[in-house]
Order: structure tokens, then sequence, then C-alpha cells
């Protein structure tokens, strides 16, 4: 059972490997740069793909976590403290004495001192669940097009208040992110020279994530959530705390979303306002709902291909636009996604039999 | 028979990759790769639209001339939206994968600050066309830009203050990184030429009515003229508004302005609008012995005759960015990164649509206060400003 | 506050609600008789003004708009006729990602065919700086243009859905599909006709918000977001109650301008909106049977 269970896994894994091999042989080493991105990006849309698919909830306001983790993280680790300890500030130098801080050295060679990425990291994790825990309790109560309208408009708050607010650097977003030193020369970070290494960061962080869900809708939690979504009332009469199980999901989901973030933030070195944008959240939605919104593997396949698609700049300035096609395509011809056409059905029914 | 699908289409997708990187990358001799990121959709298209289209009208131009040195060019233009994240994919896919010689723009300074280390690391010269002074201060090694610094379009139009005896002022700006910059520079050079700041305000960029904002400005009866800093229609709005409220203050625009669209949209709220821009709008009205002149009429003849619609101080940046590699590629006379990068650093008296460029390994913008002129617009047409 | 001041953010604040307004009647219009939101709206006020801009280079303006609402009514039903009439039973997170994907392209073919500049109409009456005085303060005649045409759509709606049979055939597909289809009126059509009335409307607006908005290609997605949150505060489904929650969200944001900064505007009106939605999570004026009543 187990090992059937895991075996997909497995296969994900051999991939995965087999690709970061195939670029080296081939000597295109650079395409890891842009999977490396995208697995950030699957790693929220598979934690989305577990509150609208399983939890039956859709969320149009997803980009706001992923925001809110990065940003914060970004803050953090840019914001020169430096001014405030030679001021004799207490706490800093407090903080700076015990460990909590690192001093780097900018572009220019100038000496940071500021929070420790690892401070950083936990604090952004932290800001996310209270965030989505305050946000959660009443949104999760609305159903429909209001539940739409408000995640939505959490969505749009952080939007705002990114672009308005001073610190999270307005329109231009922030840069020189240092990189995230994970353990001892492992470090998060763009540098040409880490893309191997971060790839399989990256990918181990995904893999992890997506196990962890799997687990967790083959779990008593994932039947109370498939329940949810069939008949929330039947599922209140037999006992399930609904409200509960939603509002865990959701913040689950909230802190994939911003640990992709944190991550992406720091292998980017930087994030504007962009990435908080609503067209994004849309766009998350619609990668789940493509790749057959219940289906994790699904949401995963999609995710990577169109993400890493788009950020090659395939479809240039037409990028939004075959994006639009696919989603209508697959809305009108294959409502449950496009890993689960009949073709597919088909295929399924007669390697069965052999 | 779940595993035997899911291998199959492992394989399939194995396949597929393998395939897709075994793809040659068709190398040919006697080109020079030179990538440009702009943002030819999404918020910032009124940059990027106009510099993508001139980018490759020139470098069109340039190959059926037989090329720099008789090496053609090679042009990748990735459209980023004008998202930093997209920005920062295709500026290492361009360094690393296409290996090009140089990355013109990307269009605002949001993404340009975001890819300057990554050029600075992968050794790529990178000609931004985004406004903000911070991009080339400090500066960094390959990092140059082409529009003129804000700092010198807020000097020009305090200098135009002091002059008319406007010492209390109101700011607005568009919530995009050219506002922002604008903003910045405003309040920072006020005290240096005794002006003060009563109010200041940013409005969105898809704003499509600002009559409150305006409202609540102008019950300040100490302020003594308006300052605007955008490149968003909401420019237009906010002359129009003003006007509407019955208003009759001074209406100071920044370089973001030049672009006839938004004297049209504004209509007979543009009218005595000042503004410093480029040379690029005024053309016809310069003298003669203007060593921008040839420059200018030529370049806004070839745009207006190629896509139907006005050029723009924005599409001569995109201009600049090009025409400045080209001319150091030439005096180069390699296509050598480091060379090129020399070259540009040592490039002097290059006559752009911007003015005229004198670079130094301490300034990478090249532009000096002059190359803004004070400019208004009169019966729906931009004119020289007449103190 | 003086009375003058007071007014002229009452009268800024009127604008943006009639603007809110006529887009959540299309939302409106549309939900009563299908149950869905058509997230397309917004891209309707871009296409009829854009078209309007275009015709208006060799029509005189009246004929321009009057061709633009047309084009565009033709333009929904096409949309609704293609992508929507043939689906069985879609279900609403279906219809809400179907009508997301022809909001993105119907705005990236607009970027294609007009450009990313923008675009006006001329005032319908005198031009950019003229202004009628009201109460002490000046106002543009467009205003007036905007608020009036609000208030003709509204009224001729509720006429045509009180007594015209075309109206009540409407009403009854809302009310209960299924009696309305056994009393023998095609409810596809009426889906079809609900498509053409709300692109028709929201032409209209587009039209007449040009000269003050601008018309640009992206133009329709923020007030798509801002006519459904007018539309679901107000309780979705109920045009009378879209006009107050409309103004009154746009006289929230422009007193708003008073006392917060501007940049922070639409995050405290999307903030109020979400507090009245968790307190009363059917709308203002929603009930919560009707609410419940709606398959979601």
């Amino acid at each position: 059972m187990k090992a059937r269970k895991y075996f997909p896994i497995f296969v994900l894994m051999l991939v995965l490997a087999g690709i970061q091999q195939l670029t080296q042989l081939t000597g295109t080493v650079y395409y890891l740069t842009q999977m490396t991105m995208t697995a950030y990006y699957a790693l929220l849309i598979i934690g989305l793909c577990l509150v609208m698919g399983y939890a039956g909830q859709l969320s149009l306001g997803h980009a706001g976590f992923f925001a809110i983790g990065g940003y914060t993280s970004a803050v953090l680790t840019t914001y020169d403290l430096t001014p405030l300890l030679s001021k004799g500030n207490s706490i800093i130098s407090f903080l700076a004495a015990s460990g909590l801080l690192v001093s780097r050295d900018n572009l220019y060679g100038e000496a940071l001192l500021s929070v420790n990425p690892w401070i950083a990291c936990v604090a952004a994790i932290i800001v996310t669940v209270v965030i989505a825990f305050l946000i959660g309790i009443p949104v999760l109560k609305l159903k429909g097009h209001y539940l739409a309208m408000a995640t939505l408009g959490f969505g749009i708050i952080i939007f705002r208040v990114v672009l308005a607010t001073e610190i999270f650097g307005e329109a231009d977003g922030i840069s020189d992110v240092p990189g995230f030193p994970l353990l001892p020369g492992v470090i998060v970070s763009g540098d040409f020279s880490n893309r191997v290494q971060n790839y399989y960061i990256a990918c181990i962080l995904l893999v992890i994530g997506f196990v962890l869900l799997q687990n967790l809708i083959d779990s008593r939690v994932g039947r109370a959530l498939r329940a949810i979504h069939g008949s929330e009332e039947a599922a209140n009469a037999m006992g399930v705390d609904t409200s509960r199980y939603k509002l865990y999901t959701f913040v689950l989901s909230a802190v994939f979303a911003a640990i992709a973030g944190i991550f992406l933030t720091h292998y980017n070195g930087g994030i504007g306002p962009s990435e908080a944008g609503i067209m994004k959240s849309v766009r998350y939605v619609a990668i789940v709902a493509i790749g057959g919104m219940a289906n994790l593997w699904g949401a995963l396949v999609m995710a990577a291909l169109l993400n890493f698609l788009s950020l090659r700049g395939m479809f240039g300035s037409y990028d939004d636009a075959v994006f639009g096609t696919i989603l209508i395509i697959i809305m009108l011809f294959a409502p449950h996604g496009l890993l689960r056409l009949q073709f597919w059905h088909f295929f399924k029914k007669s390697s069965g039999n052999t | 028979m779940k595993r035997f699908f899911l291998s199959t289409v492992t394989l399939l997708a194995l396949w597929a990759m393998a395939s897709f990187f075994a793809m040659p990358t068709a190398v040919q001799a006697k080109t020079i790769k030179v990538g440009a990121i702009l943002a030819e959709s999404g918020g910032a298209s009124f940059l990027g639209g106009p510099e993508a289209r001139t980018i490759k009208m020139l470098a069109d131009k340039i190959n059926a001339a037989g090329g720099i040195n008789g090496d053609t060019i090679e042009l990748i233009i990735k459209d980023s939206g004008g998202n930093p994240e997209k920005a920062i994919s295709f500026a290492k896919q361009l360094i690393e994968e296409d290996k090009v010689l140089a990355i013109l723009g990307p269009s605002t300074s949001g993404e340009t600050m975001n890819i300057k280390k990554i050029c600075e690391d992968g050794k790529t010269i990178l000609l931004s066309c985004a406004a903000a002074e911070v991009i080339v201060n400090p500066v960094g090694k390959y990092v140059f830009k082409t529009p003129q610094k804000d700092s010198y379009a807020v000097k020009k139009i305090y200098m135009e203050m002091n002059k008319m005896g406007i010492s209390k002022i109101a700011v607005l700006a568009g919530n995009t990184g050219f506002g922002k910059a604008g903003k910045e520079q405003l309040e920072a050079l006020a005290p240096e030429f005794g002006i003060q700041i009563l109010a200041a305000e940013v409005y969105d960029k898809a704003a499509t009515d600002l009559s409150a904002v305006i409202a609540k400005i102008s019950a300040n009866n100490d302020i003594q003229a308006v300052v605007n800093w955008s490149i968003v229609p909401a420019q237009a709005i906010v002359a129009k508004n003003i006007r509407q409220a019955g208003w009759n203050v001074p209406i100071f625009q920044s370089h973001g302005f030049g672009n006839i669209k938004y004297v049209e949209a504004a209509g007979v709220a543009a009218e005595g609008i000042i503004f410093p821009a480029g040379r690029l709008l005024v053309a016809d009205t310069l003298p003669d012995d203007n060593p921008q002149k040839k420059v200018l009429t030529q370049y806004r003849d070839e745009y207006e005759a190629k896509f139907h619609e006005p050029a723009s101080t924005f599409g001569g940046h995109g201009y600049d960015a090009i025409m400045i590699l080209v001319e150091a590629i030439k005096n180069a006379g390699s296509t050598d990164p480091e060379k090129v990068r020399d070259a540009i650093e040592n490039l002097k008296g290059f006559d752009g649509t911007g003015g005229i460029f004198n670079f130094s390994p301490e300034d990478h913008n090249g532009l000096d206060i002059d190359s803004f002129a004070m400019l208004t617009v009169k019966d729906g047409k931009f004119a020289l400003y007449n103190k | 506050m003086t009375s003058q001041l007071f007014i002229q953010y009452l009268f800024a604040g009127i604008t943006y609600g009639s603007i809110y307004a006529i887009v959540a009647i299309g939302f409106n219009i549309i939900y009563n008789t299908t149950g869905i939101i058509n997230f397309a709206q917004g891209e309707f006020v871009m296409l009829g003004g854009m078209i309007a801009i275009s015709l208006h280079t060799i029509l005189p303006l009246p004929l321009a708009i009057g061709l633009a609402v047309i084009t565009t009514m033709i333009i929904g039903a096409l949309i609704e006729i293609i992508f929507i009439r043939w689906l069985k039973n879609p279900s609403v997170l279906r219809m809400i990602i179907i009508t997301i994907g022809l909001s993105i392209l119907i705005r990236e073919a607009a970027l294609h065919i007009w450009g990313e500049g923008v675009r006006s109409l001329p005032y319908f009456n005198g031009n950019e700086i003229s202004t009628i005085r009201i109460m002490g303060t000046n106002i543009s005649p467009q205003v007036l243009w905007v608020i009036g045409v609000c208030a003709v759509i509204v009224a001729l709606l509720s006429l045509f859905f009180k007594f015209t049979s075309l109206g009540q055939e409407m009403r009854a597909c809302a009310a209960n599909r299924l009696a309305a289809t056994l009393c023998g009126i095609s409810t596809k059509n009426m889906v079809t006709l609900s498509f053409m009335l709300s692109a028709g409307i929201g032409a209209l607006a587009g039209c007449v918000v040009s000269p003050i908005t601008y018309t640009q290609y992206d133009g329709g997605t923020p007030l798509a977001i801002k006519g459904f949150t007018v539309a679901v505060l107000g309780g979705l489904g109920n045009s009378m109650a879209a006009v107050i929650a409309g103004l009154l969200l746009g006289i929230i944001e422009s007193f708003s301008v008073s006392v917060v900064p501007l940049a922070f505007q639409d995050a405290i009106s999307i903030a109020i909106l979400l507090t009245i939605l968790f307190v009363r999570p059917h709308g203002l004026f929603g009930s919560k049977e009707a609410a419940g009543l709606k398959e979601f």
C-alpha cells in the first residue's frame, strides 16, 4: 500500500533529477533558472489546490499571502540597522550581540547590518499565519460569490498597501535582497554559481510540500474536507467541525504561499508589487482549475508547464492572451482538467486491461 | 494501472524535455546579439511600447544598411509586462543562454534595480530606459541609463519657480516607479531652492477621476503651483480636474508629459502647462545650428512615417539606448563586451534624442541639465517656454 | 470642512458612484437570469468607449455612440452563444473562470487592436474646462451627463422589467427557471438577451464616462472589480440596491481622501466593504433567505 502510494512521488523525484542531469549533459544548465522559479510558484499552487479543490473554497487573494511572505522577509533582510546601532539603540545592540543580525556588504561595498534570514523567514511565516487566521475566520463564513469578493478584496488591500508604503519600496519593490543560507554551504540565491544547488532546494521543498498535502488528503482530515466540498450541511450534521477544517486548510495553504514567496524573493534577489497583483491571484486560481481542481498532480503539472513557458517569455506580448485562451478552452471542453480528459480515461482503461 | 499511466506520462514528458533541450541554438557568424527587456504590455506599456517599436525599427534599419562594421544585429526583445520577476528571469536568460552583448531597457526603474546586480554579476552591459537616479547613483560598472536624471528635471522646474516667485507648492505623483522617484527628488531638493511643499498626494496609475483630491488641495489657499509627476494618462486628468474646479494655478508636469497624446487627452486644460523635456518634441523650432536638430527630426519623421503615431520622448530613450550601443561598438571596433563597455564609458559628444551624451566613469548617464528645455503647451502643440 | 468643499466631495463621489452603479447593474442583469457573475462586464464598458471613439472619426457623436452600443450588444450576444449557451449545467466556479478568461482575451485583443495609448470621446457639451456652477462649486457638464444617463438607465430598466412582456419573461426566468421553461419561455434566449442588455448598458456607460476617465485597453478590469464590489455590497441581483451601494461607495471614496492619503483610498474603501460583508454576509440590502436560495 505504502509503496504504491509513494511510487509516483519516487518517479517525480527521478524526473526532477533527470532533468538536471539532462541539462548538464546538453550544456543547457540555464534552463534550471526558470525551473527553480517555476517550482516555487508550483508550491503555492498545490497549496491553493488544497483549499480550492479539496475544501471547495475559492481564494482570489493568494498572491497576497505570497507577497506577505516575500515582502516581510525582504524588508527584514534588507533594512539597514547600522544607523540605529550607532545611535545606541539598546534593542538593536542586544539583537546584534545575540547573533540575530548579520552584516554583509552591498553591491557597492558598503557594510549593511540586517536581520538574519532565518529569523526573517520565521517572522514572515508567523506574520502570514496570524493574518491568515484573522482573515480566514470571517471570510470562510461566506459562500460563493461573496467568498470570491472577500478574498479578492483581501488581495487588493495587500496590493494597495504594498504599493503605497514607503518601507515596501512602493512601485519599485525591494531589490538587493541577500541570499538565504540554509546550511553552511547551502544558500538560496540567484548567483549563477549556485544554480544546481538552488534547483534541488526548490525541488526538495516542492516534493516535501506535495507529500505533506497528499498525506493530508488521504487522512481523516482529507475525508472531512471532501465531505465539506460535497455538502457542508451534511458534513456538519455528521459531526465534522467544518469551519475549523476549512480554517486550518486555508492557513496551511497561506503558509505554502508565504514559503514560496520567501524563497523566491531570496532566489530572485528582489520582489515587486506585481507579485501581489490581482492578475497573479487569478492566474493561480486558473492553473488549479486547468489542473482539474481536486487534483494535486494536475495542479503540479499545469503549474510547472504554464509558469515555465511564461517565465521564459515563450509567448512574448501574447502571454496573457495565450493564457486566457488555454483557460477558456479547457474550461469549455475539459472542465475537470486536462489530465482527466476522456482520452486519458480511455488510455487508463486499456492499460488496466493488459 | 495508475502507475502505468503516470510513468508513461512522465516518460513522455522526459522525452519532450529531451527534444527541447537538444534543439541546437543557431549560431550564425557575424551577428551581434542584443537583448531588450521592455514592458510592451501591462501597466508600463506607455513606455515599453514606443521603446520596443523604436528599437526594432532602428535595428532593421542598421541591418538593412549593412550592419555595424559588417556585423548584423540580432535583436531579442522580451516583453516583461513591467513585472520585476519576469525581468529577472529574462535577464538571466539573455545573459547566460543567449549570451547577449548588452541588454536594452527595462522600461521601469523597479525592474532595472532588480536586474542591476544580475547584469553586474554577469558582466553584461545594461542600457536602462528608466528614469530613476538610483540606477546610476551609485555607479554600477556595467549599468548605464539614457533618460535624463530626475534631479535635473526637478531643478529645472524649481529654477523656473524661483523666477516666477513661487515658493509654496503642492505635489501630485502617480504610484509608478517614475512618480515615486520624482516625488523623492522634489522633496529632497525643495529646501535648496527655498520651496515649501504644502501637500503631497499619490494617485493610482489607473485613476479615472481626481476631482476629490484636487478639491482637497485647492482648499489650501497658500498653494501657488501644482507639480504633477507621472507617466500615466492620469496626468491629463489632473490638469482637467484642476481647471474644472476653476483653479487657476500654474501647473508643472514632469518630462513624463512628453507625449502629444496626453495633450490631446487634456484638450484645452493642457494649455499653459510647463514641463521640462528633451528637445525631440520641439525639433522643428530649434535653430538650425543646434547639433541635435538633425538627429531629432530624422528620428521623429522615420518613427511617425512607420507607425502612424506621434513620436514621444519615451521612444527617444529607446533610440538613445540602441544608438549609444551601436556607436560604442563602432568606436571599440570590436564586439568584446569589456571593450564595448569601455567605449560607452568614454563616449563623448554623442547627439541623442535626450541630449548630448558625455559619459565618464563617474557618470553613467552622460546628460547634463541643459539636456532639458522648458516646454509648454500652446494651441494644442508643444512649444518652447519663453520666460 | 467648508460647505463648498463638502459639495465638491459629494459631486466627485456621486460621479464615481454612478459609474460603479452602472457596471454593477450590468452584473446583476446577467446574474439574475443565469446565476453567474460575468467578470467580462468591465470589458464591455471599455469596448463601448473604444468602438465609439473609433467610429467618431467618421460619424457624428450620437450616431457613433449608438452604433457602438449596438456593436457591443452584438458582441455580448456572440459571447453568450459561443461560450455559454451550449454548456450543460456549468458550475459557478467554472463560469467565473470562463468569464475571467474572456475578460483577459478581450483586453488583450483591445491592446493589439487599439494599442496602449489613451483615447477619449470629446465632451458632450463644452470642452475640458467648461463648468457649470452648482451650489457654489464648479461641476463639469459631463458629470451631469453621467448622473443623468445612470438615472435614465435605472428608470428604463425598471419600466422594462415591470411593464414589457419581454422584461416579465426575464424576471420569470430569474425567479424560477424551471417554471419559466414550463410556461413556454425560452430561457436560453432570455440568457442571450440578458447578455445583450448588460453589454449595451456597459457600452453606453463606457461612452458617457470616456471624456472624464479616458478609455484604455486595460480600463475594464478595475471597473469590473469596483462594479462587482458594489453588486455584492448591495446584495447580488438587486439593481436598485446596487445604485445605492454604488453611490455609497463613491461617496465613501471621495470623502476618504480628506482624511487618508489618496494612495490608500482603495485599501480603505475595500476594508470598509469587507467589514460590512462580515457583518451582513448577504449584502446591505439582500435578504438572507434569497441569498440562501441561490445555488453557489
